[in-house]
């Protein structure tokens, strides 16, 4: 069995089992609000915008990480391309319940697309016609932000950014995952 | 027939407006009102003139849909008002293409008013008058009544979508273009 297809059996069944379950709406609602505010506190900067939201997600990763091991109790993963599955498959299926496609690989399988079919966090969202934000904003940038802090708390230095989103009238919604480096345990400096 | 559509705040600051016409009986969906293209606030005097049937008529029942609730003779102009439970009003002006025989007394009663608006709306009339036989053309009649309902209720849908979007701020003008087509496309599938 590949490795996709039984990541997205255990997501399915974590789902259904393991996961408290809040109304979507409440959820979009939220975020669409703190962006909103984020827009107006930072006077329409978005790449300021932009730089808080990855942030905020950087500090949710890193503490999401621990709940999705102990609600997932999946083990280490062989490779970049494992981790991949893992988290398109397992790990936004528990939280947001979609399932993004993995695609895109570069040959040194070091770098990956995630493209959303669907994408809670954009419900209702139309950006601002003021002519900029739907250059410059990247409304969903939290995601990112997420993946970032999640795995560099297992060893990973990733990139992540997004490339199109289908709020900016583009076709797809895809992110793209780089991955950086394996940071090595470093043992602590000999004491002399 | 031709139609204006507005929505209004609780308010009546004008959120969003449209004039369109029917797509029906192989009409091509473009409005004609009767007035001259100088004088299409006339629509907007009309409607907004019907708003004190609108608050009259709100409480009478709990319904959202408030049906035709308000005619002005001169421009055969039909009202139909929608009420949306935070308070903003849905108002379609309606108006029957001008038929070729009543042109004459119409204008003997309102051409004071408008002038030599008819001469426009007489060219309009002659294009459409093929749905002047269907029912839509009778804007009282309970076809007519289903077929806004319809509209309206999918306006209402697509309201409520907007409204949620977390850059519209309540009481802001609605220049959502998404917004606007799904309001032709309503006006296309139903009137």
């Amino acid at each position: 069995m590949s490795s996709s297809t039984k990541a997205s059996r255990i997501g399915e069944e974590l789902w259904k089992t393991r996961v408290d379950k809040v109304n979507a709406e409440l959820v979009t609602l939220t975020y669409g609000t703190i962006v909103a505010q984020l827009c107006q506190d930072y006077d329409g900067n978005y790449q300021e915008v932009n730089k808080q939201l990855e942030k905020m997600g950087y500090n949710i990763g890193m503490r999401l990480i621990e709940d999705f091991l102990a609600k997932s109790n999946v083990g280490r993963c062989a490779n970049f391309r494992e981790t991949a599955d893992m988290i398109a498959k397992v790990g936004f299926r528990i939280f947001l319940n979609i399932a993004p496609t993995v695609t895109n690989w570069t040959s040194d399988n070091n770098q990956f697309s995630l493209v959303f079919d669907e994408n809670p966090l954009a419900d209702f969202v139309e950006l601002p016609d003021d002519g900029r934000a739907q250059d410059e904003l990247w409304f969903s940038n939290i995601l990112c932000g997420v993946l970032r802090g999640a795995l560099e708390m297992v060893q990973m230095q990733i990139e992540a950014h997004f490339v199109s989103d289908v709020l900016r009238g583009d076709d797809t919604t895809e992110m793209r995952v780089s991955l950086v480096r394996y940071i090595e345990d470093e043992m602590p400096p000999e004491e002399e | 027939m031709s139609y204006y559509f507005t929505i209004l705040s609780p308010t009546d600051v004008p959120l969003f407006n449209i004039a369109f016409g029917t797509s029906k009986s192989g009409g091509d969906g473009i409005a004609r009102f009767r007035f001259p293209d100088t004088a299409q606030y006339m629509n907007q005097f009309i409607i907004h003139s019907s708003l004190d049937m609108v608050e009259e008529a709100q409480w009478m029942n709990g319904n959202m849909y408030l049906k035709h609730i308000d005619t002005y003779p001169p421009a055969s102009a039909y009202i139909s008002a929608f009420l949306t439970p935070s308070g903003a009003r849905f108002l379609l002006l309606h108006q029957p293409p001008q038929l070729p025989s009543t042109a004459a007394s119409a204008s003997g009663t309102s051409g004071s008013i408008l002038g030599g608006s008819f001469s426009a709306s007489a060219l309009g009339g002659g294009s459409s008058r093929a749905s002047a036989s269907s029912v839509a053309a009778n804007p009282t009649s309970p076809q007519t009544e289903e077929a806004v309902r319809q509209f309206m209720g999918e306006v209402y849908e697509n309201y409520v979508k907007t409204v949620m979007s977390p850059f519209y701020r309540q009481g802001m003008e609605i220049r959502s273009s998404v917004f606007r087509s799904r309001v032709t496309a309503a006006g296309r599938k139903w009137l």
